[in-house]
């Protein structure tokens, strides 16, 4: 039990009486990956702001006390042309150049001329790569990922789950990913929440991904979906 | 003459530079016109300074306190974006600013009367300018992270309310030296200008900032310059000159 770095007990979020989350209970251990799956407007980039404290909430969340959370958002830079380079995103994190480089090397860019470049203009899966080294700046036991699908290409999305799964067998973290992609609760998870305003299902991939389960969460979506992804 | 030619002009320096580099977080947090509408919350402030003849700065100060505090208050009250609220409290400042400010002295709580400055004054002006850019240095990367994404922000535990009124004061106490440097209706561009010149021209932040805050001073020093050479009100003349760098930026 004491193994728990995070245990959320009975939460609910509503936005002017519209519940967004449902009663929910879940708990993350220590090196744990956990996926939040679920449909677009289920509730999950909602989620994973009351687990960042940043939206207000009914029941309890609770991080074991003195944990280091990283977190990397799915939308960022609301503008593009804003002079700031990576070098100084890196170092409002107060870093020093070793780890800057470490960071970047975690996350398989070993080419340091990227330090210089301006922020907005680096392609999107550099961003993204970007965006992890810069969750593991600081060395979290825990890194928060919000949909890192959203504006990659499949062959972009198929390295940064590579990448991810190499960087939690590196350092030990916990990752709590969100998603609405399926394939990657088998490549990536150790427990799977499905998340539908309440937990459809919860617990390791294999036991709790029945077809029951994944048609109350996605409704009759899924068999096509599942379809083309194979296996 | 003379003498009141050089504490104009440097007084325009400090509040030009300070200026210039508030300004670049203003156009990266999508603020632009902030500036300009506390340029004209200040004006009642202006008016009744001039009515009772004591500094306009001071004047100026108190009304903004005012408009920000009742803007801050409103925030949280409404679900109107900010703007709109900063907008209505604009236009109302405006009408009372129109009726509180003395006739023959409408021209200069508009367009900032640089001459007017005493010793004391530029005394103030330099060392709040100093103070202001310091503090708000000091918290310059918390200001960019949270207007990058608040998410962000809020989960390396950075109080982005505190911080966004820290900088709403700072600008306040800009906006304020600056009336007498471009008036109420010029004072928005002064901070605004040098920092949209300076962003087309850098890679980042530090030459941004610095070179916002680098443009403010150039623009004064050309602005006070050509006021001292045509006879034409400085205020103006400033703005002008900030215009034309940034007309120049444009081609890089």
């Amino acid at each position: 039990m004491n193994k728990n770095i995070l245990e959320v007990k009975n939460l609910n979020i509503a936005f002017n009486s519209n519940k967004v989350i449902d009663n929910l209970s879940f708990n993350l251990e220590e090196k744990e990956n956990l996926v939040i799956l679920g449909p677009n407007g289920a509730g999950k980039t909602i989620l994973l702001k009351a687990l960042l404290g940043v939206i207000p909430f009914e029941g309890e969340i609770k991080w074991k006390s003195g944990v280091k959370i990283g977190y990397v958002p799915q939308k960022f830079l609301p503008d593009k042309g804003i002079p700031l380079s990576v070098e100084e995103f890196f170092k409002f994190k107060k870093t020093g150049y070793e780890e800057m480089r470490e960071a970047l090397r975690a996350v398989g860019i070993k080419d340091l001329s990227i330090l210089k470049n301006k922020i907005g203009v680096i392609s999107s899966g550099q961003l993204q790569r970007v965006l992890i080294a810069w969750g593991l700046l600081g060395n979290p036991q825990v890194l928060l990922f919000d949909e890192p699908t959203a504006g990659i290409d499949i062959e972009g999305e198929e390295t940064i789950y590579n990448l991810l799964a190499k960087i939690e067998k590196e350092r030990d973290l916990a990752i709590i990913l969100v998603t609405h992609d399926l394939s990657v609760v088998y490549k990536f998870a150790d427990s799977v929440l499905c998340l539908n305003k309440k937990a459809v299902c919860y617990g390791a991939p294999q036991e709790v991904l029945g077809g029951d389960s994944l048609n109350r969460l996605y409704g009759g979506e899924i068999k096509l979906y599942k379809h083309n992804h194979g296996h | 003459m003379a003498i009141d030619y050089l504490y104009s002009l440097i007084t325009a320096i400090f509040v030009g530079g300070a200026a210039g580099y508030l300004g670049s977080l203003m156009i990266t947090k999508r603020m632009a016109l902030v500036g300009d509408a506390l340029g004209h919350v200040a004006l009642p402030g202006i008016g009744l300074a001039l009515l009772w003849g004591f500094n306009v700065s001071y004047g100026a100060f108190i009304f903004l306190l005012l408009g920000i505090l009742l803007i801050w208050l409103l925030e949280g009250r409404t679900d109107l974006p900010t703007e709109s609220l900063v907008g209505v409290i604009f236009v109302l400042s405006l009408a009372i600013g129109f009726l509180v400010t003395p006739e023959h002295e409408l021209l200069h709580a508009l367009v900032g009367d640089i001459s007017s400055v005493s010793l004391l004054d530029t005394i103030i002006s330099a060392v709040l300018s100093i103070g202001v850019v310091a503090i708000i240095y000091s918290i310059y990367p918390k200001l960019i992270i949270s207007s990058i994404s608040e998410d962000l922000a809020v989960s390396n535990n950075i109080k982005i309310k505190k911080y966004n009124l820290i900088y709403l004061l700072a600008i306040a106490v800009i906006v304020a030296l600056g009336i007498k440097v471009a008036g109420s209706l010029l004072i928005g561009a002064l901070v605004i200008t040098p920092a949209a010149a300076s962003k087309k021209l850098s890679r980042n932040l530090f030459q941004y900032s610095w070179g916002a805050l680098a443009l403010g001073i150039l623009s004064c020093v050309l602005g006070v310059a050509l006021s001292a050479i045509t006879g034409f009100a400085a205020g103006p003349l400033i703005i002008f000159a900030s215009v034309i760098f940034f007309a120049i930026s444009l081609f890089f």
